[in-house]
């Protein structure tokens, strides 16, 4: 099987939806022969719809106290539904779909143009737009206090940008597909968890060097820990795998992410299980404290102690190291090391031909992808200061999975503008509280229950829209005369 | 050895439900090459529709005979999972086909999501139980108070899983359909030309994909008699591993790995420890990924230079 | 062996001095014997053609030589620097180790080793009848990753190379020259920053030798080089590789249909039918075979293709 071949084959052959209508069909077709087809979809489409919501949307199966289930029925809403599918088919098979339409397909090229004339900007921009964030927070919002909100969900924000950046070294770059990425990010965040609790640690730390010592400097000593660590669990997890190829290489990775979740909530004497490790230690200042005493961060900077200096500080700590993750894929991209990767996503067998060990290229892309998510753990356990193994499903790594995918294989500024899509997205969804308005759904509708709902859906969506992501093209890491960006209708995905 | 005999009968009735949902992934792949990531929540919402009809027939309509409850909830819920499946494959997959090859399995990640938080979304987040249903047991043995018993419904599962085995095996070999489809898997473009509906066949291998999965789906919510939202999870990858074990797109692979996944599971939790029969499952999975790509009855792929 | 009468008395070139000495090469997959029992040599400096009708197992041969399948049985030994004496070889071929150095320099056992060692340590590379570059990367990045080899010496992940160190930025740039080099070579100096998935069909042929000549092979395997290549890009493709014989002390072993390339260009030729040797010499000896002419050409009878061959079909 040579999936990639065949699939450019198909790309050539398979003309997309919209062409069927392109050949010589009159350039405005009858009024009739244009209404009555799309009059016949929509009653089609709408019927579907009904048939696909009538058993768990028209019936519902109620618990009554401690008794049986007793069916209560929405027929209603069913064909509330299914009137809408139909009405907005209709509309769209006479405007939108209308045969005979001139499609535009200078939108596109629009967008190529535009993202092109963006790009060179598009990353100073960002790192601008990251540093000032806080401030920005800050004044907008009218005071530290009220910034909160927004400066803990740019420290969300960032950690999926660099959960991104950090798989996007194994997916986008290298072309393997791994399904289990949050394993390494639980690796970090319960290494971090676990040393900084650990009493024999305290103890010795406190009486050969100082009081509390261990305490405020687990985390500077435990990050670079958590990284080695989530490395070596790559290499572990890497070593036996990387013959595999295409789904099977996703699917593994999956088995071993849910293993690794499992482990650690059945194996409660080390990672006290499903009730997970609390009180890990608060970020410091290299050091000191973000508390209100005399050695506090405030009192030694001569500020007024407040809570949000510490989740200033968190804000830029995963900016750092976001940013680390950043610049040490750019530099590895212009090393021979990134790019065996690239070269392994195009072509493993010429990379073989030309002395290339695939499986250690494979295994660096793993454990340097591991080792970010890694960092990117112990930075969520000193964060939240609680690891369970909540934290860390499967849905997690699709998450991150999703934001590399969306952001375009293998692009960074793809990928940032994909987390803050989506996770800003989530978000957003989260205040969704003003559909409660008596004129909307009522006070019982709970909307946060919709906004899984509707991040599925989205996924769906944006795959259909654009399944090579929002920036498909890729950027030469080395040029002559000029730096020309590479279709990424050549670019391969990689099969392993 | 009784406890050994009662874990065989019980792994053989969790294995026929597994290898019915991994028949539904095997042929999706062999077909289109693609992990179906959302089947497992196809097999969990149609459990659902197994419990509204039932419930519809039992309270609504009061057909008193539990068997024929039984069949006519069959026939709709492979109906109507089918219809969904079928609608899945329209909207989330036909529109990707032959683009990336991520964008169809992160549409399906997609999709998933999408069906389990609506299926909460419809009928809330709790455990759906039913009264239970075909009680009777036949003791097989009896020593020292322990009884071995073979459950009717144990009978009934393993009965279904097999006749259906039986229909599905000649409607693949002996049909033009199965033909078509037989067809598509070596070479899809050589099938268009010659006059094969690639499409209509993809659609029906998806629809007779989830057809099994309800089946699968009603005879789990008549063993167990409860049905949650996350149900679909888990069994999906078991089932998937089934599929991997036997030999990804060999569909008596897919049974044989769905019998031996069930009995591993139910020795595992009887012999070892029960909290640990997930990390068993995917373990075998990994293990039998490494060691033995192809799978037990899989054909191994030779690396086309 | 049934190709023993052809060698005459007067050692051949390819004898005296030979670069790769196939032994007994047989390569079954499953029932089927894809090569079977192949005896042949390539000499230094020189070009061999192997040819032969399709599915002569010509691409079989080339796959076990560059590693990437493991023959059933046979021996492929590849000597660096000079011919391997009769008991150095046989030393090396009892023992388990893959390589041993020799007087002259050192012997490989290609079939002992992986298929990247055989690239990186035995210095042989190889194209493919399918074309194979890195489409979505540049022209210029396929000859540098081709390069992957003199530039990771020092490990994959190298803190000199990533702090860019100027000891690094040296290397960097020998390397690129060597790329420039062949981009001149190969007349795509102006494509350097296209991606090599749009060049023509010719051009992408004449990179992908370009990029197999970056890691410095002393033996080049072309698999069909001048397949679906119009009579000019053919031509071309002839200067391309005369040049790299005369000039860079690489043997070349090939592939190939196009008899006029093989003739013209060869040195040495040795023709396969159903996974045997059948003839092999020099090109005009090979021409007048009637063995050869036979497979080619075909013959009425199958018994007088055995009789004039002397192996059953």
């Amino acid at each position: 099987m040579a999936p990639h071949r065949s699939d450019l084959w198909e790309r050539e052959d398979t003309p997309p939806e919209t062409t069927p209508a392109a050949p010589p069909v009159p350039p405005a077709p009858a009024a009739d022969a244009v209404v009555l087809p799309a009059i016949k979809d929509a009653v089609a489409s709408g019927v579907i719809t009904g048939l696909l919501l009538l058993p768990l949307v028209g019936f519902r199966a109620t618990e009554s106290g401690s008794g049986p289930l007793t069916l209560t029925y929405r027929f209603g809403l069913v064909a509330v539904f299914a009137l809408l599918v139909a009405g907005l088919r209709l509309v769209l098979n006479l405007t939108l779909w209308r045969p005979g339409r001139k499609i535009r397909d200078n939108r596109s090229a629009g967008l190529a143009a535009l993202s092109a004339k963006v790009a060179p900007a598009a990353r100073p921009a960002f790192f601008a737009l990251a540093l000032l964030y806080p401030l920005l927070a800050v004044t907008l919002s009218g005071g530290l206090s009220p910034s909160r909100y927004w400066v803990d969900l740019g420290i969300y924000i960032l950690t999926y940008v660099m959960l991104g950046w950090g798989l996007n070294i194994v997916v986008g770059l290298a072309g393997l597909l791994d399904l289990g990425y949050v394993a390494f990010y639980a690796v970090g965040a319960y290494t971090f968890a676990l040393l900084s609790t650990s009493v024999p640690l305290n103890a010795f730390f406190d009486a050969h060097v100082a009081e509390g010592f261990w305490a405020s400097w687990s985390f500077f000593v435990c990050l670079p820990m958590a990284g080695i660590l989530a490395a070596l669990w790559g290499v572990i997890l890497g070593f036996p795998v990387l013959r595999l190829r295409g789904d099977y290489l996703a699917i593994v990775t999956l088995a071993f992410g849910e293993i690794i979740r499992l482990v650690l909530i059945n194996w409660v004497s080390l990672t006290n299980g499903g009730a997970g490790i609390s009180s890990v230690p608060a970020i410091t200042f290299f050091g000191v404290p973000f508390n209100g005493n005399d050695d506090g961060f405030a009192a030694r900077f001569g500020l007024d102690y407040d809570s949000m200096h510490r989740m200033i500080f968190l804000y830029f700590i995963i900016l750092g190291l976001a940013a680390l993750t950043a610049l040490v894929t750019i530099r590895l991209r212009k090393m021979p090391v990134g790019r065996a990767w690239e070269a392994l996503r195009e072509d493993e067998i010429a990379c073989r031909s030309l002395g290339i060990n695939t499986t250690l290229t494979k295994l660096t892309a793993f454990a340097t992808g591991a080792m970010f998510g890694g960092f990117a753990g112990a930075f969520f356990a000193v964060r939240v200061r609680f690891v369970s193994p909540e934290s860390f499903t499967f849905m997690e790594s699709a998450v991150i999975l999703a934001i590399v995918v969306l952001g375009g294989m293998g692009s960074q500024m793809g990928v940032a503008a994909a987390a803050i899509l989506l996770i800003g997205g989530m978000e957003m969804l989260r205040n969704l509280s003003f559909l409660k308005a008596s004129f909307l759904f009522g006070p019982d509708f709970d909307p946060s229950l919709y906004r899984m709902l509707i991040f599925g859906f989205a996924m769906v969506a944006v795959m259909v829209w654009r399944p090579r992501g929002l920036v498909a093209n890729r950027m030469p890491t080395i040029f002559l005369k000029q730096r020309k960006a590479v279709s990424g209708a050549l670019v391969k995905e990689g099969h392993g | 050895m009784d406890i050994f005999l009662q874990q065989l009968i019980n792994g053989l009735t969790l294995g026929s439900i597994y290898g019915l949902i991994a028949i539904g992934y095997t042929m999706v792949f062999g077909i289109i090459g693609m992990v179906n990531f959302a089947h497992g929540d196809v097999f969990m919402v149609s459990a659902f529709i197994a419990l509204i009809c039932v419930l519809l027939l039992t309270t609504v309509v009061g057909i008193s005979s539990i068997f024929l409850v039984l069949a006519i909830t069959l026939v709709v819920a492979m109906a109507f999972t089918g219809l969904v499946s079928w609608a899945i494959e329209r909207l989330a997959y036909r529109p990707l086909r032959g683009s990336f090859r991520l964008a169809p399995m992160i549409s399906a990640i997609g999709m998933s999501i999408f069906l389990s938080n609506f299926v909460q979304v419809a009928q809330g987040p709790r455990n759906k139980p039913l009264p239970p249903m075909v009680p009777d047991v036949i003791v097989l043995m009896e020593r020292d108070g322990y009884q071995v018993t073979l459950a009717y419904k144990q009978i009934l599962i393993m009965a279904v899983t097999a006749g259906l085995l039986f229909g599905f095996w000649w409607l693949v070999q002996k049909t033009p359909l199965g033909r078509a489809q037989r067809a598509c898997e070596q070479d899809r473009k050589m099938a268009a030309l010659l006059g094969i509906n690639v499409d209509r066949t993809i659609s029906l291998t998806f629809v007779i994909g989830a057809a099994l999965a309800a089946v699968a789906g009603v005879l789990y919510l008549m063993y167990y008699g409860v049905v949650n939202f996350a149900d679909g999870f888990v069994p999906g990858v078991k089932a998937f591993t089934a599929a991997v074990l036997g030999g990804i797109g060999s569909l008596p692979g897919a049974v044989l790995g769905g019998l031996l996944i069930g009995l591993i599971e139910t020795f595992w939790s009887a012999y070892f420890s029960i909290e640990y029969k997930d990390v068993a499952a995917f373990s075998i999975l990994v293990v039998v990924l490494i060691f033995m790509p192809q799978g037990l009855l899989g054909r191994p792929e030779v690396e086309k230079v | 062996m049934a190709a023993a009468s052809f060698t005459p008395k007067v050692p051949k070139s390819w004898d005296r001095d030979p670069l790769l000495k196939v032994d007994h090469l047989s390569m079954r997959f499953g029932g089927l014997v894809a090569v079977g029992d192949v005896s042949f040599r390539a000499g230094r400096g020189e070009v061999t053609a192997v040819i032969g009708p399709n599915g002569a197992g010509k691409t079989t041969v080339f796959n076990c030589i560059t590693g990437f399948y493991k023959p059933s049985t046979g021996r492929l030994a590849l000597m660096q620097g000079g011919p391997a004496t009769m008991a150095e070889l046989d030393a090396l071929t009892a023992g388990g180790r893959a390589w041993a150095k020799t007087a002259a320099g050192a012997t490989y056992l290609l079939e002992r080793l992986p298929d990247h060692k055989v690239s990186s340590r035995a210095k042989v590379a190889r194209t493919f009848q399918n074309i194979r570059l890195f489409s979505g990367m540049t022209v210029l990045e396929n000859l540098l990753v081709a390069q992957h080899m003199s530039l990771t010496q020092a490990g994959l992940i190298n803190p000199v190379a990533l702090l860019n160190l100027p000891s690094w930025r040296r290397k960097q740039k020998a390397a690129l020259e060597l790329a420039l080099y062949w981009l001149d070579k190969i007349g795509l100096t102006a494509r350097a920053d296209d991606p090599a998935g749009d060049l023509p069909y010719g051009d992408q042929r004449r990179l992908e030798i370009a990029r197999a000549m970056c890691t410095q092979p002393v033996l080049l395997c072309l698999d069909e080089p001048a397949a679906g290549l119009n009579p000019r890009e053919s031509h071309e493709l002839n200067t391309l590789l005369r040049a790299i014989r005369t000039e860079h002390q690489t043997s070349i072993l090939l592939i190939e249909h196009d008899m006029s390339v093989v003739m013209e260009i060869s040195d040495h030729v040795v023709v396969l039918e159903y996974g045997r040797k059948i003839a092999d010499g020099a090109p005009g000896d090979v021409r007048n075979d009637p063995k050869v002419i036979a497979s080619y050409l075909g013959v009425e009878d199958e018994a007088e293709a055995v009789a004039v061959t002397g192996v059953p079909a």
